[in-house]
């Protein structure tokens, strides 16, 4: 056997974490999609996979973070925060200084704003491209990233995006390994000292637990007692529908054959 | 057909007749009916009340005051309305507020559609300065009803450098925008089909702060932040409600707003004047990836092949599915009598589908079934029985026998492929 010719470097990929928020509970816990990050990150060959989190460490968030380093890593990066800062130029400068190839992160965080900005303000801020709803990274080759990029409906598109650069991972991602209690407790958290600039915007905002939307109502807007009446009597119906009866069963099956197409279902 | 004039002495001897019950239809048929309003010698307007409706069924005069009887018919009525919406023309706008519509399937979707009426709301919240809603439609589309939706203006951007997935170039041309209107608001969906994407970067570019997931605003007297709105957006994973100023740039949920059903409007074109920026590209599109269709969850499935008591030959079905390239679905029977497994059952009692294209084969249509398929767009269906419910639902139904249908489909679609294998 000969032995592989490593030439290429190793891929060096960050993966920004952040305390998630069970939806019952409200406990920290694992983000999900940052846990899928994750998940994405361990599945790729030969890379070197950090982890990096802004913000405070209390009880809750320690956990949290615990969890991932239960995914398999020795240590986690903590760019220390006070509670409602900006992260982003600590984080933009950590990474400039760092330049990996690859960030990962979540769409959106499950806790303060939650507005899924930050990998397109990082982005315009180191001048790398980005991705979203990223579900699997294909291959890396020649300093170029082939992704597969999540579509509603359960399509998935093929992406080439040069590197380096910033991809958020979709929730259809593969679920992430569950997080071992040893290696968690063992796995370290350094902390790094980082600029602080407060989010003044967020400070002047009203939060509250989210109220249920209303419903929106069917309202009919008709002119008349007797459209109004219709509306309210009339049993639902597509109305207008075309009915093919006695029709060969080739006939039949042109005209759906017909509708399929201009639909564009067919492949 | 001969020239000769025939008389008919009995429709004649009704016509002389007030007092017979059909006196008023044939007076109508013979186009000497007894109009029930002209205008008198002194310039009023005189009304014979006994000259208004006709006599129903029962021999009791009737009154129609929906207008059907004097149109042609139930077609005719509703374009009238569609034609009688008033138009609303805005000549100078005070200022512009800018939409970017998904446009998934190249139609406006009902998320766009609230969205514009969102637009609207912002626009003509001040009647003495009246602004315009401009929609930037970017790529090709198929929508012919701007108008009725509510658009002022309306930017078509073309060109092939914005086809596909390419989110640097269309931020890129909407800058270019920016910089030509000064659009007082830019309105993007917030959905997974392009807008909150392209939102996101739009605002970035722009420096702005938006407001993501945003589902309802309000007039702010106190005018706080200077644009005169506040805005409530969804916040940490759906579990917060954020009240803030709202700012240029807002990313909305579906139902932010109420459609636009009352009046057209003018939909006037605009022509972008210099042409768009040349974009590097780092981000390179390689098409849509084949996914096995029996992997796609049934609720977010876009093509549904749906069995129910009808289906006798169910390898043909699964072989019609396969072909097809559809998801397969079930009624409660066919799922109770063992055919097909209990996490396929469409319906309230089983998975409320979303589908593009739903084909129902052999199901009547339970009503708890057709909940289940509410949100479907298009429903095909194919049965024998020519008067259940399913057929009225469906918007083409082909009666006949689902094994043969579904066999000459599964033909058609084969015989397309060859042919497509040759050409290339």
């Amino acid at each position: 056997m000969r032995p592989e010719i490593r030439d290429t470097p190793s891929l060096e990929v960050t993966v920004l974490v952040s305390v998630g928020r069970h939806p019952l509970t409200g406990r920290g816990r694992r983000a999900d999609q940052d846990a899928r990050g994750v998940e994405l990150a361990r599945g790729l060959p030969e890379a070197e996979v950090q982890l990096l989190h802004a913000g405070t460490l209390n009880e809750g968030s320690e956990t949290a973070l615990r969890g991932y380093l239960g995914m398999g890593f020795d240590a986690l990066t903590l760019l220390e925060q006070p509670e409602g800062a900006d992260i982003l130029p600590a984080l933009a400068e950590t990474l400039d200084e760092a330049s990996p190839q690859l960030v990962i992160t979540g769409e959106c965080a499950e806790r303060g704003e939650g507005s899924g900005l930050l990998p397109y303000l990082l982005a315009e801020r180191l001048g790398w491209p980005t991705v979203s709803g990223v579900v699997a990274v294909e291959g890396i080759a020649a300093g170029v990233a082939t992704l597969l990029q999540a579509l509603p409906r359960g399509q998935r598109r093929r992406l080439e995006v040069r590197l380096p650069a910033i991809v958020s991972v979709d929730g259809a991602a593969p679920a992430p390994r569950q997080s071992a209690y040893g290696p968690a407790r063992r796995g370290q958290l350094a902390f790094v000292p980082g600029a602080v600039s407060l989010d003044d915007d967020w400070a002047g905002w009203q939060v509250q637990r989210a109220r249920k939307r209303p419903k929106r109502l069917k309202i009919v807007k008709a002119a008349s007692a007797r459209d109004r009446f219709k509306a309210a009597a009339a049993k639902a119906e597509g109305g207008g529908g075309q009915v093919l009866e006695d029709v060969t069963p080739e006939q039949g099956a042109a005209a759906i054959f017909k509708l399929l197409k201009d639909e564009g279902v067919l492949r | 057909m001969s020239e000769i004039k025939r008389r008919d002495p009995r429709t004649e001897w009704i016509a002389r007749n007030r007092l017979h019950p059909q006196h008023l239809e044939v007076l109508a048929e013979l186009g000497q009916g007894v109009a029930s309003e002209w205008m008198g010698s002194a310039g009023i307007v005189r009304r014979n009340p006994h000259a208004v409706g006709f006599m129903g069924p029962n021999g009791i005069k009737r009154i129609d005051r929906s207008g059907v009887q004097q149109g042609a018919g139930g077609g005719g009525a509703a374009k009238s309305t569609a034609q009688s919406k008033p138009l609303v023309e805005i000549e100078a706008p005070a200022f512009l507020v800018a939409v970017v519509p998904d446009l998934s399937g190249g139609r406006l979707s009902s998320h766009d559609r609230d969205l514009l009426g969102l637009a609207r709301q912002l626009a003509d919240a001040d009647p003495e300065r009246r602004g315009a809603v401009m929609a930037v439609v970017v790529g090709a589309h198929k929508e012919d009803s701007y108008a009725d939706a509510g658009v002022d203006r309306l930017l078509h951007l073309e060109s092939p450098e914005l086809d596909g997935y390419a989110p640097e170039a269309r931020v890129g041309a909407l800058v270019a925008v920016e910089e030509a209107w000064e659009p007082r608001h830019w309105l993007l969906p917030d959905s997974k089909l392009g807008g909150a994407d392209l939102g996101r970067r739009l605002a970035v570019r722009l420096g702005e702060r938006p407001a993501t997931g945003v589902w309802q605003i309000e007039a702010d007297a106190r005018g706080e932040g200077g644009s005169g709105w506040r805005c409530t957006a969804r916040g940490a994973a759906n579990t917060l409600d954020i009240q803030r100023p709202l700012p240029r740039v807002v990313l909305a949920l579906a139902e932010c707003a109420e459609p636009v059903s009352e009046t057209r409007h003018a939909a006037q074109p605009l022509v972008l004047a210099q042409p768009l920026p040349a974009q590097l590209s780092r981000i390179e599109d390689l098409g849509p990836v084949a996914v096995d269709p029996a992997g796609v969850a049934l609720a977010e499935a876009e093509f549904i092949l749906s069995a129910g008591n009808g289906v006798r030959d169910w390898d043909g079905f699964h072989r019609a599915a396969k072909m097809l390239g559809a998801t397969e679905g079930a009624s409660r029977v066919a799922v109770d009598d063992g055919f097909m497994p209990r996490d396929r059952q469409v319906g309230a009692t089983g998975i409320w589908v979303t589908a593009r294209v739903y084909v129902a084969v052999g199901i009547s249509g339970a009503i708890q079934h057709l909940q289940g398929i509410q949100s479907c767009d298009k429903v095909v269906a194919i049965n024998m029985d020519s008067g259940c419910d399913m057929i009225k639902r469906a918007d083409l139904a082909v009666i006949g026998d689902s094994a043969q249908v579904l066999e000459a489909l599964v033909a058609l679609v084969e015989q397309e492929r060859e042919e497509k294998r040759h050409a290339a």
